[in-house]
């Protein structure tokens, strides 16, 4: 039993907070970034390519720095902290474990280097209107076709599909809508003919598209896993976007806390309310809790064991999600007026934390998961 | 003991229920329904239809247009509003400022403004809070100086609701910094919005919406005649203010539209092969907030038989902390609900009022989704704004503990 971060992962920490401080430091530029084409700047995600963390998971065999769970999870909980609004969870974490999981070397060795050096986006085209959380739940069509494949079908809120370069699409081959078997995940050029995409921001200044698939050609060889390769690096994007959560309730609690010590009314700090520190106190409390959860989803998420695995990602997540919620909307209480408004952080770190909830499965939907 | 109401109330109640049927536009109507704003026009117009059927200030003295109704039928035509859902008249001018004025105003100031504020050709706006004193609005420090036949009013107000619709606006200044305690000097004042000096400054809240703002004075030069009652004396009139809240401050009609809107969206909705309204976990979770939801009810129900017996203006009952906390806590259920009914099609950003929304023409996902996640944001401010739950606890804490 070790849960201290070893010299090289305690660098990795300091780089990456190094970074995020530059950049994020002032809470007024993340506005700006947002505002640009791509809904972040690319200027900083050059950045995270020269600081290598772009390779971070990656083979050292296909360009990458071989990092695992715990090394998304650091940089998972600072781009929490400072609600980053690059796209590294959908194309570095959930895309790239897909490609590490699932594709050819042949494709590895086209794709990774261009991902570890900031040249290409990649966002999973998963979700359909129909489906919710469930991965299994796909309507889009791939029909083999010579020596390729046709793709047809609509995707909704894929998160990072605005500014990506590849989507990785999730088609079914045979069987009905909810069959586990028959479901198959494509590369695919998000400049191919045929595909069409709306992007948006979404609720927490992140960025997503609605993306059409039509009559969509893609060779054989860009066929780059299955249902439990989605399933796979779906548990890996789970533990990482854990990790965020935490990154967002220190961040949260540490404003909302400061906050009361300076915030006077009745002539004193608000601070002084035992009302009040016991809010506090539950916040903490679940944030803790909450963060053990995210470090035991961190040390699951490798296992080779897909049930086992599973399993804990849907503890972790349930618990998340749960805690989110509290931490975010305690928050904003303790906070008053003040906490509704667009000008101030502690808002937005409460609606990021709202939408974890929804990305990858809410409270419930982890919690029926286990009790299955 | 007797749960139903009578049957002239429930004749009352039909009545009503074809008012509304036969006046509300749908389209006001479907609005409110998926949580979109509704104009400024739209808000008068229907005032304005209310009131001349007489039921925009039915609890106002008979004079100024009141009806001498029971507490229940306040409530009743309240609660058939919030469940439609229509408008309800705006509480800045029914439920705060136009019983100030019927109450301490002086006559010249009843018939000045009092019509007006009922049928809405006032639209007002209240200015007590400021950076510095939330829930101790006693710590305020915009100052009304006397200089002749005026006051001069300096400071800040925040928070200010709809101040951008507002042609008057209703203040709390101090009049005497020298007074003992705090809540002595304070004045209640009315000011006309377009007197020069005054600055309105918009504040976006996290939902992107724009429905409160920064309102300052700068040497705003007001007629004595605009002070309410007597000086010095305002902290009475706002406590008066603050306390009258009993018909509508839990919004049983509110929570009860939004739950009849969560089963028709959860019906239309799939959770693998059936419909999420028929999963069982979906249904207990449902269950849950209706049954918080009726005890609510009943207490609401008690608290205004109690009122009917004891007067309408009778002691503040502790138990309308009740229908504070409760009211909110199970409103913002509400919206949370809807938010994980609508599920991952809430996460996209689709407000169409605003200025910088990046076109999202064709909506997304089901009807509300675009509206979900920002109403359960724009949410949270009720268990902040009209005295927090926090300080609603303090107040049935000092009611049941003595102290
Ligand atoms: C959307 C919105 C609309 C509003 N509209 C208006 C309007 O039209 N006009 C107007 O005048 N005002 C308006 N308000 C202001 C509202 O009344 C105040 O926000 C409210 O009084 C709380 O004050 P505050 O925001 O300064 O928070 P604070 O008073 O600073 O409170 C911060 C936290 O401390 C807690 N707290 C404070 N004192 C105590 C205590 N003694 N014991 C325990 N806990 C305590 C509070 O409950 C809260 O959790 C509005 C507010 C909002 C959010």
């Amino acid at each position: 039993m070790d849960f201290d971060f070893t010299d090289e992962q305690r660098l990795l920490r300091d780089s990456v907070a190094k970074l995020f401080a530059n950049r994020y430091g002032d809470f007024e530029k993340r506005n700006g970034y947002a505002k640009q084409p791509d809904g972040f700047d690319r200027a900083i995600w050059t950045e995270y390519a020269e600081v290598g963390l772009l390779a971070l998971p990656f083979d050292e065999k296909h360009g990458g720095f071989g990092g695992g769970p715990v090394e998304t999870m650091i940089v998972m909980e600072e781009i929490g902290k400072n609600l980053a609004l690059e796209p590294y969870l959908p194309s570095v974490v959930f895309a790239g474990a897909i490609l590490r999981h699932g594709a050819s070397d042949a494709v590895k060795d086209e794709i990774i280097p261009k991902i570890a050096a900031g040249e290409a986006i990649i966002a999973v085209a998963h979700t359909e209107r129909q489906s919710r959380y469930d991965l299994n739940d796909v309507t889009t069509t791939a029909r083999r076709d010579g020596d390729g494949y046709v793709i047809e079908g609509d995707k909704t809120v894929v998160i990072g599909g605005n500014s990506a370069d590849y989507l990785i699409v999730s088609a079914r081959m045979s069987g009905a809508r909810r069959d586990r078997d028959g479901i198959a995940l494509f590369l695919v050029d998000a400049k191919a003919e045929g595909v069409s995409r709306r992007g948006y921001a979404m609720q927490d200044g992140l960025h997503g598209a609605e993306v059409s698939l039509a009559n969509v050609r893609v060779p054989a060889s860009r066929r780059v896993g299955n249902l439990p390769v989605l399933e796979r690096a779906a548990d890996e994007a789970i533990a990482a976007v854990c990790a965020e959560a935490v990154g967002v309730m220190e961040a949260l609690i540490a404003m909302t806390v400061d906050y009361m010590k300076t915030r006077k009314q009745f002539g004193v700090a608000i601070s002084v309310f035992q009302a009040l520190q016991h809010r506090a106190v539950d916040m903490y409390v679940a944030a803790e809790q909450a963060r053990s959860m995210a470090i035991f989803a961190a040390l699951s998420a490798a296992s080779d064991d897909a049930k086992e695995r599973g399993e804990a990602m849907a503890m972790a997540k349930s618990a998340i999600g749960k805690a989110a919620r509290f931490v975010g909307q305690q928050a904003i209480q303790l906070h008053g007026g003040i906490g509704m408004t667009m000008e101030y952080k502690a808002g937005h770190l409460f609606k990021r934390l709202t939408m974890i909830d929804l990305q990858f499965g809410d409270a419930d939907h982890h919690l029926r998961r286990l009790a299955a | 003991m007797e749960l139903s109401f009578s049957s002239e109330e429930l004749a009352f109640r039909d009545e009503v229920r074809a008012f509304i049927r036969d006046n509300l536009p749908r389209d006001v109507q479907q609005r409110m329904i998926e949580g979109r704003e509704i104009g400024k026009q739209d808000i008068v117009d229907w005032q304005r239809k209310l009131n001349a059927k007489g039921w925009a200030v039915p609890h106002w003295p008979r004079a100024w247009g009141g009806q001498n109704w029971s507490p229940v039928h306040e409530y009743i035509l309240i609660d058939e509003l919030q469940s439609a859902p229509a408008p309800q008249p705006l509480p800045f001018n029914v439920s705060m400022v136009g019983p100030v004025i019927a109450t301490f105003g002086s006559d010249e100031q009843k018939k000045t403004f009092l019509p007006g504020t009922a049928n809405l050709d006032i639209w007002w706006c209240q200015g007590f809070s400021e950076p510095g004193a939330g829930s101790d609005l006693a710590g305020l420090k915009t100052t009304a100086r006397r200089e002749g036949d005026f006051y001069v009013i300096n400071g800040q107000k925040t928070w200010t609701t709809l101040a951008q619709y507002a042609d008057w606006i209703f203040v709390l200044a101090r009049t005497n910094p020298q007074a003992a305690k705090k809540q002595e000097g304070i004045s209640f004042i009315l000011v006309d919005m377009k007197t020069p000096g005054i600055t309105v400054r918009p504040i976006q809240l996290i939902d992107g919406g724009h429905e409160v703002n920064e309102v300052w004075f700068d040497e705003v030069k007001v007629p004595a005649e605009n002070l309410v009652g007597e000086e010095n004396k305002g902290w009475d009139y706002a406590k008066f203010l603050l306390g009258n809240e009993r018909t509508s401050i839990a919004r049983v009609g509110v929570s009860k539209q939004r739950l009849r809107r969560v089963r028709e969206l959860a019906a239309k909705e799939r959770a693998g092969d059936a419909r999420l309204l028929d999963a069982p976990w979906f249904r207990e979770k449902l269950a849950g907030i209706e049954i918080d939801l009726k005890a609510l009810e009943i207490t609401q129900l008690r608290v205004l038989a109690e009122a009917r017996k004891s007067g309408k203006h009778g002691a503040p009952d502790p138990k309308s902390s009740i229908l504070k906390i409760k009211g909110s806590e199970i409103q913002q259920a509400t919206t949370e609900l809807l938010m994980d009914v609508v599920g991952p099609l809430a996460m996209p950003y689709q407000r169409s009022t605003d200025a910088e929304d990046d076109g999202n023409a064709t909506p997304i996902g089901p009807d509300d989704a675009a509206y979900a996640a920002p109403t359960y944001f724009n949410w949270r401010k009720i268990s902040i704004y009209g005295g927090s739950n926090e300080i609603q606890r303090n107040i049935i804490a000092k009611a049941i503990l003595g102290f």
